[in-house]
């Protein structure tokens, strides 16, 4: 049984088709980049995945269960529990530090505080953030900031990891630093990764590459 | 450059004169400034007409290879056809070998958008491997990865340009 399946979604922002019959099947523990140019649909294909956007027709399955017939809370207790999200910008808090912006996510699930705080401090060696524990996301490099990111979105041991952009604002070398520490980690959490990008040396770092063109998923190319 | 399927491919659309063809050569992709010799190019039709790609439609009175009239056999669409549709390798600098099969694509009303996109797809499975590569190290492999996928990376933003474009171009270009 397929992990995620998108099918034949259609989904309007006012008179804007988005989607236009987009479809998609996400396997265990793969890799799947969604490449596209800018207003194609691919975020929106990914929002809908996600259980962020409701599509206006179609079908979203996560784990053999529908998504999109679940109403708000629902959907927002699965993305809590078995979802991670990396988004380009602002997923972070400013004015708490790294290790309270790693905690944070396990702190909202009721984890006691003193655990919250053990767990997410034995990512800092993980995301090479050793000694940047107490730092503010401002005192923060770009790179430094998404490897937080990252921490912040496997903590709780998320079944899907949704990357939107993830290496968007940052230069060559440090996303690909942040790219080949992402893949590491979610290989070793056994995690299932969509990752939307332009940029195809992002997207090379994936097991299977598909575009999104006008709305809807026009290639995919198994490796 | 593979010239003798390009030669297939310009003889497609209709029977032609050894000249004629040349002129069409020199004027699609002799822009660099290498027109293509008669010598290669009678060499060529020579070597396509024995190999049952093309046959002589007829002789005008006199003589020398320029009175022959050149057709191509069905062989010889099937060898543009896969010649057309196969991705070239990846590899550097092969914009211009992708250029021509834009053209000749466009001239001949075949779906360049199509090809573009499978050219796309090799580009990217090509990149993937290199970043396994790049990964896995050590640094000199590392930067070797790097040199092919910045390079690719190029071709990447070329393709994306063209397919933009390819209502423009094909406008602009067929006759």
């Amino acid at each position: 049984m397929s992990l995620l399946v998108a099918d034949t979604l259609t989904k309007s922002f006012g008179s804007t088709p988005a989607l236009r019959g987009a479809s998609l099947t996400v396997e265990r523990g793969e890799i799947v980049a969604v490449m596209g140019p800018s207003g194609s649909g691919k975020s929106t294909l990914l929002h809908c995945l996600a259980g962020i956007f409701t599509p206006e027709s179609g079908e979203v399955w996560f784990d053999g269960a529908r998504v999109d017939t679940r109403g708000d809370r629902e959907r927002t207790a699965l993305r809590r529990t078995a979802f991670g999200f990396v988004f380009q910008f602002g997923q972070l808090v400013p004015e708490l530090s790294a290790v309270d912006n790693i905690a944070l996510p396990l702190l909202l699930d009721g984890v006691r505080r003193r655990t919250a705080y053990a767990r997410a401090g034995e990512w800092f060696a993980r995301l090479g953030l050793d000694g940047l524990e107490g730092r503010r996301m401002g005192e923060l490099s770009g790179g430094q900031a998404q490897r937080v990111a990252v921490g912040r979105a496997l903590v709780t041991k998320p079944a899907v990891l949704f990357a939107d952009e993830p290496t968007g604002a940052l230069d060559s070398l440090t996303g690909e630093n942040v790219m080949d520490l992402l893949v590491e980690t979610v290989r070793a959490e056994g995690a299932t990764v969509l990752i939307v990008t332009h940029d195809a040396r992002v997207a090379a770092h994936a097991d299977r590459r598909v575009t999104v063109s006008d709305g809807k998923v026009v290639t995919g190319v198994r490796v | 450059m593979n010239v003798p399927s390009t030669i297939l491919a310009l003889l497609e659309p209709e029977p032609s004169h050894g000249y004629e063809l040349k002129h069409e050569y020199d004027h699609y992709f002799a822009v660099s400034g290498r027109p293509l010799s008669f010598g290669h190019l009678y060499g060529t039709l020579s070597r396509l007409e024995r190999d049952g790609q093309i046959s002589v439609l007829g002789a005008e009175p006199g003589e020398g290879p320029d009175r022959k009239r050149y057709v191509i056999t069905p062989a010889g669409v099937s060898q543009v056809e896969q010649w057309l549709a196969e991705p070239e390798s990846p590899q550097p600098m092969l914009q211009a070998t992708l250029y021509v099969k834009v053209v000749l694509a466009l001239l001949s009303g075949r779906p360049a958008a199509e090809q573009l996109e499978a050219q796309r797809q090799a580009h990217l499975d090509r990149m993937h491997e290199l970043t396994v590569m790049r990964k896995a190290g050590p640094l000199d492999r590392t930067l070797l990865a790097d040199y092919g996928l910045f390079h690719l990376e190029a071709d990447l933003r070329w393709i994306d340009l063209t397919v933009s474009r390819l209502e423009q171009l094909r406008k602009e270009i067929v006759r």
